[in-house]
């Protein structure tokens, strides 16, 4: 094991499955010469050249449009969208085509395609640049839609979506790509399954349920929870199209209560969507309603302190437990 | 000269009157379903392809079995010509079982891996981005056939037009975009909703060949694509036909045309019908005689009902198979889980 960056993990993905399988490729905007908006795919340029590693004009339709129809011709295409905001141009053929073709056609044109795309704010890039956009994705039938919060998982899961013969969105997040973990040594085969999230934490007072960037922050405040006694066990879905229903029922069945925790807007949003599965298949297992912590209901401002209050935080996850979970006995006054 | 030895633009006797025989089959085949659509068998939307037929024949006749064709929604003219079997392209109208998407797609949804037809497209458009992409995959495995991209006027007005035709031009992809103007985007006159009164200086503003075809005339359609291809297959990069077509009917089965007078319809259908031209031709050529025209109508029309009684006959699909096929493994839908939640213990 080593330790690497969530973007060197995603590098080391696209470039053993590139050398594994002629058929894949990549494209998108600024990702031969300039190496990646975030640096992903810097280098592959060097290694694989033009023909594999291409750069288009700034038109998301028909980067989309052309990652399906080259699946079509028999490639396994990775699209890279400079920002998920930049998908919102590329949703026909995301939406109308790449999640509709293997129904549509009666189950014969099958679309392996990648499209890759980083979401999420944080970063002062306002309001054009960063949206939580996976509720949309996932709403759709017919697309896998994932989200891995770390770097084994975005390496793992990137080679599992690469070679899946569904078309997958891969949703990061622009404050994931320099956070660090522990990565196998290149060479070293290992695959993450696109239909499983897991326990990162074990608990048995509260499920925080959350996926992406908040994972981290959910770790972070069952940590700072434990320190007044209330032991979280906190789930992270890496996918929301599907979802892995049965291990958050599982934990539901142990701890009872569950707060949700997502960036994104609250309503109508995939956290809504998950406690409404929730209250459907696990109401009787849940001694308190289940708490939901979102990103506020704006446009993302651009001012710093106006961007922090925008986004969920570790406290505000901290609150929406002790709203649910009762005081440990012994706990001090005001805990 | 023998009938029989008599050639026209490089073609055999039989190679013509199966060319005169498919624009009949495609003109009996929308006629039927027409009828059949107004019997209720048929739901949804049908766009008919009467008065356009000499531009499909003409084009498929000069295409080879493995070059792919994308195209709209008023496709089902390409679907037989493209070698579906028309009993499935009715079945398919007909949403059942045996159609050509099982009944999942409808009219303006036909497919086939096997005949390289890549589907019907309902959003005005998104044939020509992934028409790129059909051809960068030629492209990239140095393969020998085209991607053929059909679209109408409307489709011109759409951003995809310009984001595949700069992409293909780039990048040099062996496609042969062909759009066929038939001068009305359901009711918006092209001179209406173009700046341009061709899309000559749009191919020129893409670095593309382009010619102008007359799109009632079958052969000149056939000689323009067969320019086209070759001009693609052999690494030159795109190329952009316009054909000037018309559809007789409206745009849909729901479509009366009011923003077009009787008299420019009926000026169309008098002196312009592409069947009737073809005939004409022949006929004057010595090729084609009064009874080849009537034996091919009686060979068309018994086809088309036996396509229509093959639909008629078929099995709407298993309702399991509303849950089949929305991915290649099954995952994705919720709706699996109807199942009661389990009370606690």
């Amino acid at each position: 094991m080593r330790t690497i960056a969530y973007r060197d993990a995603l590098r080391e993905a696209i470039r053993e499955e590139m050398r594994r399988d002629e058929r894949v490729y990549i494209l998108g905007e600024d990702i031969a010469g300039y190496g990646g908006t975030y640096s992903v795919t810097k280098g592959l340029f060097e290694e694989f050249g033009a023909k594999r590693v291409k750069d288009t004009p700034l038109a998301e339709e028909v980067i989309a449009g052309a990652a399906i129809g080259s699946a079509i011709g028999g490639l396994r295409p990775i699209a890279e969208l400079m920002t998920a905001n930049f998908s919102l141009l590329a949703s026909d053929q995301i939406i109308n085509s790449l999640a509709k073709f293997h129904y549509m056609f009666g189950g014969q044109s099958k679309l392996p395609v990648v499209i890759r795309m980083p979401g999420g704010g944080g970063a002062q890039r306002g309001a054009q640049h960063s949206q939580m956009l996976e509720t949309m994705y996932a709403h759709i039938p017919g697309l896998k839609v994932v989200m891995p919060a770390t770097p084994y998982d975005a390496k793992g899961m990137l080679k599992s979506a690469i070679r899946d013969d569904d078309p997958v969105l891969f949703i990061e997040h622009e404050l994931l790509y320099s956070v660090k973990g522990e990565v196998p040594d290149e060479g070293e085969e290992y695959t993450v399954p696109l239909n499983r999230g897991i326990v990162r934490r074990e608990g048995t007072d509260v499920t925080i349920v959350t996926f992406s960037r908040m994972v981290h922050l959910s770790l972070q405040a069952a940590e700072e929870l434990a320190k007044e006694g209330i032991q979280a066990e906190v789930i992270d879905l890496r996918s929301v199209r599907p979802i892995d229903l049965d291990l958050v029922l599982d934990s539901l069945r142990k701890t009872n209560r569950v707060v949700v925790a997502e960036e994104g807007w609250k309503y109508y949003g995939t956290g809504q969507g998950l406690a409404a599965l929730i209250y459907e298949y696990g109401f009787d297992y849940l001694d308190a309603p289940i708490g939901h912590v979102a990103g506020k209901d704006v446009p993302m401002p651009y001012s710093k302190p106006l961007e922090q209050a925008a986004l969920p935080t570790r406290d505000d996850i901290i609150a929406a437990v002790k709203a649910i979970v009762p005081a440990p006995a012994g706990a001090g006054a005001g805990a | 000269m023998a009938v029989r030895e008599a050639t026209l633009a490089g073609l055999s006797r039989e190679q013509l009157l199966n060319m005169h025989y498919q624009m009949v089959l495609l003109r009996r085949f929308e006629e039927k379903a027409a009828e059949e659509y107004t019997l209720g068998k048929i739901g949804g939307f049908l766009h008919l392809y009467i008065g356009q037929e000499a531009n499909g024949v003409g084009m498929f006749s000069a295409l080879h079995p493995d070059d792919y064709v994308l195209s709209a929604y008023r496709e089902h003219g390409y679907a037989i010509l493209k070698g579906i079997d028309p009993h499935a392209v009715m079945a398919e109208l007909f949403g059942k079982a045996t159609g050509s998407s099982k009944g999942k797609g409808g009219s303006m949804h036909m497919y086939s891996n096997e005949h390289h037809l890549i589907g019907g497209q309902a959003i005005v458009g998104a044939q020509l981005v992934m028409g790129a992409g059909v051809g960068l995959a030629i492209q990239y495995q140095g393969e020998h056939r085209i991607a053929l991209v059909l679209f109408g006027d409307g489709a011109v007005d759409e951003g995809a037009f310009h984001e595949a035709l700069n992409l293909a031009s780039i990048w040099k992809l062996p496609v042969v975009f062909v759009c066929e103007n038939n001068q009305y985007s359901m009711g918006m006159a092209v001179t209406k909703a173009w700046a341009v009164s061709s899309l000559e200086p749009r191919a020129a503003a893409y670095n593309i060949p382009y010619r102008k075809v007359d799109g009632m005339d079958a052969l000149a359609m056939r000689e323009a694509m067969r320019e086209a291809r070759e001009h693609a297959v052999n690494g030159n990069g795109p190329f952009l036909i316009e054909s000037l077509t018309y559809r007789f009917r409206g745009h849909s089965m729901a479509d009366p045309a009011y923003y077009r007078t009787r008299e420019e319809e009926q000026m169309w259908k008098a002196t312009r019908d592409p069947i009737a031209l073809f005939e004409e031709k022949l006929k004057a050529a010595g090729i084609m005689r009064d009874e080849d025209i009537q034996a091919t109508n009686e060979k068309v029309d018994a086809l088309v009902e036996d396509c229509v009684r093959f639909a008629d006959d078929s099995p709407f699909p298993d309702p399991d198979s509303l849950y089949t096929e929305v991915t290649l493994d099954g995952a994705g839908a919720i709706a699996w889980r109807n199942k009661p939640s389990t009370p606690r213990e």
